[in-house]
């Protein structure tokens, strides 16, 4: 009788502890702890899961192997705890300290220069887990361009409060302008014959590329920015809607780039460090986007536009500005994905291609750069594990969503400051 | 000329469907404010439920030895689908749209299109991928009219689609209910205070545009008789493209325009290469809407997002 009360006393109190002690742990303790697992799992990954009879090396934590053999899973869940949980757990925790006082150490520095180190750690990281497989490296890849895309459409649907969807036109406009410079200079193929520069020049100008389709989104994104000065909610929606119609079937109708069929043979470019340079970009310009000024005021145009005319917004150049911030970050998702992919077709910017980003960003949460990045990483990786799931995944993904609407309808993450100072400053220490 | 008629005809079939599924859209718009974004997929899920129904209906026919016309049992697989879809339609109201009554109108639209995707995938889980094809109810008779040839089974799509515009302005205009409908259409904040209950209401508005929505997809089966699941993707977007350019709430709004998307779809491969339909069709309709922002017969309406 004692012994169970004093257990049931104990083990709030002792989880608490751990909850505390978890706390101390500043980012950069996360960082190296993620980054000891990845290199662990690179040297130690292959012996222990043939220790463990799995077939190779889990590639998304185990849940591909966990639908398809539920036998196996004991030792799916064995891998993780030896592989992921553990070490994260024993290096975050022990290194506390350390970490901390090295922290305080960066947060002297300017923020930029340890913004970069810790950037640093997670790209590491990122390359070592991506290593070990092809499609660990595709996944990432199209995840991070996931983020893109979600935090551009997060500007126009999140922080000023339009129901947009445009934006897989955006990107298709992205994907075949980024696309059509690359394949026109740079390479010898079927669809514009010889190249006209030297190839070697190609992975250096191809954030030109990048831009240039970043460029051609922002200028479609003209035919919806305008009506919107004076139209909104649920006629600008239907105008997006008919844009992102017209982009798919204006595609189709060109001959020169491949119609229906498509363009194909992009040259491999978008690689990884590429991709999350791209990202890290996107983020901090948005997220210094959304915190200035024209950030409060796309805020003050969503929820009152007439108030925000008369406390000298200028709502026109806002709303401007935003849809074509939006359409450009738009773009360049587009360009990248049309190069990781190494091929794109009209199909593959269509409704299909619209509830996913929606889902992303409403799943994520309005209003925030933390929600979109969550929603993107989220729901992205969910679609990939629930693979073996086959035609059930899109089942299971909306009711997810549904459940997600109806309880926090403005999605998980909403409304939160993105603040970089914070995130990196060392944690109090306690005792 | 002939060409040009038989055209008409085929434009008035064509855009039948399109208005019957706006119908839908506009009825629960102007009750809610809000896109009911899984009713093209009712509708693809109603022309399912049809084919359930006349092919249960002709086994059951041949079983007992009866020889019914055709025309007796189309009216009975019409009316028995639409009753059965519209309690899809109280289904969807209740788990979308009910619990999402005050939320941002943009999370209720994703609920919808989640929904939508949740009818495609089912069905797709269901009945696997491969296409089925609609029976023939009624034998298909042509007549020729001065040069254009009219079958039986579009005279009969075009009548009942516009009966039942009809029957429903009739209820919408006449009935008590339909008072309520059209009050509650006015003002869906100070209405319920009146006595008159949005819970009553909004499943009745998204009863009977499923049913309408039924009704077309049981038409769509006898004019294309190949069923598949994503075909309420193709024809729900472009009918809430129409029911969009009808203006708020408006039927008779949503009715022309469907007619009207119907006659652009048809009358555009005329003239131009038919790959370029969608291209002409949306950009007619962003024309209109440029200088009629609120549609036909909307009015200028404070459509601010509830965020």
């Amino acid at each position: 009788m004692e012994a169970t009360e004093l257990q049931a006393q104990a083990l709030p109190s002792r989880t608490r502890r751990i909850r505390a002690a978890f706390a101390q742990v500043p980012a950069l303790g996360w960082l190296a702890g993620i980054l000891c697992t990845v290199l662990i799992e690179h040297l130690w990954g292959d012996p222990l899961s043939y220790q463990l009879y799995l077939p190779k090396l889990p590639v998304l934590f185990g849940c591909l192997i966990m639908f398809k053999q539920p036998v196996l899973i004991p030792s799916v869940l064995a891998y993780v705890a030896l592989i992921y949980a553990i070490p994260i757990a024993a290096v975050t925790l022990l290194t506390r300290r350390l970490a901390n006082a090295v922290a305080s150490q960066l947060s002297r520095l300017p923020l930029w220069l340890s913004g970069l180190i810790h950037l640093g750690l997670l790209y590491l990281a990122l390359y070592y887990w991506a290593d070990l497989s092809d499609y660990r490296e595709l996944v990432l890849k199209l995840t991070m361009i996931a983020v893109i895309l979600t935090l551009s459409i997060n500007l126009i649907n999140g922080y000023m409060g339009e129901f947009s969807c445009s934006h897989p036109g955006f990107m298709a406009l992205g994907a075949y302008g980024a696309s059509i410079v690359t394949l026109l200079l740079f390479t010898n193929d079927r669809m514009f014959g010889e190249a006209l520069l030297p190839e070697a020049l190609g992975p250096w100008c191809f954030p030109l590329a990048l831009i240039i389709g970043g460029f051609v989104a922002s200028a479609g994104a003209l035919i919806v920015a305008i009506p919107s000065f004076r139209t909104r909610g649920d006629y600008l929606a239907i105008i997006s809607l008919a844009f992102m119609f017209i982009v798919k079937s204006l595609i189709e109708n060109v001959e020169w780039v491949g119609g229906p069929r498509g363009m194909s043979s992009q040259p491999n470019w978008s690689t990884l460090p590429v991709v999350f340079s791209w990202m890290v970009i996107c983020i901090w310009v948005i997220n210094n986007f959304v915190r200035s000024i024209y950030g409060k005021a796309l805020n003050a145009v969503r929820d009152n536009e007439i108030a925000a005319d008369a406390m000298t917004v200028d709502t026109r150049k806002t709303k401007m500005v935003a849809f074509l911030l939006g359409a450009f970050w738009a773009g360049v998702a587009g360009g990248l994905f049309a190069h990781v992919m190494r091929f794109v077709n009209p199909g593959t910017f269509g409704i299909q291609r619209l509830a996913e980003i929606l889902a992303m960003v409403y799943f994520g949460g309005l209003n925030s750069v933390v929600g979109s990045i969550f929603g993107a990483v989220s729901i992205n990786l969910i679609s990939e594990m629930l693979r073996p799931l086959e035609i059930y995944k899109w089942i299971v993904i909306p009711l997810i969503l549904i459940l997600v609407m109806i309880y926090r309808p403005t999605g998980l993450i909403s409304f939160r400051e993105f603040d970089v100072r914070k995130i990196l400053q060392p944690k109090q220490q306690k005792d | 000329m002939d060409y040009f008629l038989q055209n008409i005809i085929n434009a008035l079939q064509w855009g039948s469907f399109y208005a019957l599924i706006a119908l839908g859209y506009s009825m629960v718009y102007s009750i809610m404010m809000l896109f009911n974004f899984a009713h093209g997929d009712i509708f693809m899920t109603g022309s399912y439920i049809g084919f359930g129904i006349a092919t249960l209906l002709l086994a059951l026919a041949a079983s007992l030895g009866m020889a019914l016309p055709g025309w007796v049992l189309l009216a009975l697989t019409i009316v028995i689908s639409m009753v059965l879809t519209s309690f899809l339609g109280i289904l969807v109201e209740r788990i979308g749209y009910r619990p999402l009554r005050d939320a941002p109108r943009a999370s209720a639209a994703i609920t919808g299109l989640m929904i939508g995707i949740i009818l495609e995938t089912g069905n797709l889980a269901i009945l696997g991928a491969r296409r089925l094809s609609f029976p023939e109810l009624i034998q298909s008779t042509t007549y020729h009219l001065g040069g254009v040839f009219v079958t039986n089974k579009k005279i009969l799509i075009v009548a009942v689609s516009l009966s039942l515009m009809f029957a429903l302005h009739q209820f919408i205009q006449k009935t008590r209910w339909g008072m309520a409908m059209r009050a509650m259409s006015f003002d869906f904040q100070v209405v319920p205070l009146m006595g008159v209950s949005l819970n009553m209401i909004a499943p009745l508005t998204f009863a009977i545009g499923s049913a309408l929505a039924a009704a077309a997809g049981i038409l769509y089966g006898l004019a294309y008789p190949v069923l598949d699941p994503y075909m309420g993707v193709l024809l729900g977007w472009k009918a809430f493209v129409a029911a969009i350019l009808g203006g708020r709430g408006s039927i008779l709004g949503a009715a022309l325009a469907g007619f009207l998307l119907g006659f652009i779809e048809i009358f555009v491969p005329m003239i131009f290469p038919s790959t370029l339909r969608d291209l002409i069709a949306y950009s007619i309709i962003l024309l209109i809407l440029t200088f009629r922002p609120y549609g036909f017969f909307g009015t200028a309406h404070s459509t601010q997002l509830r965020l």
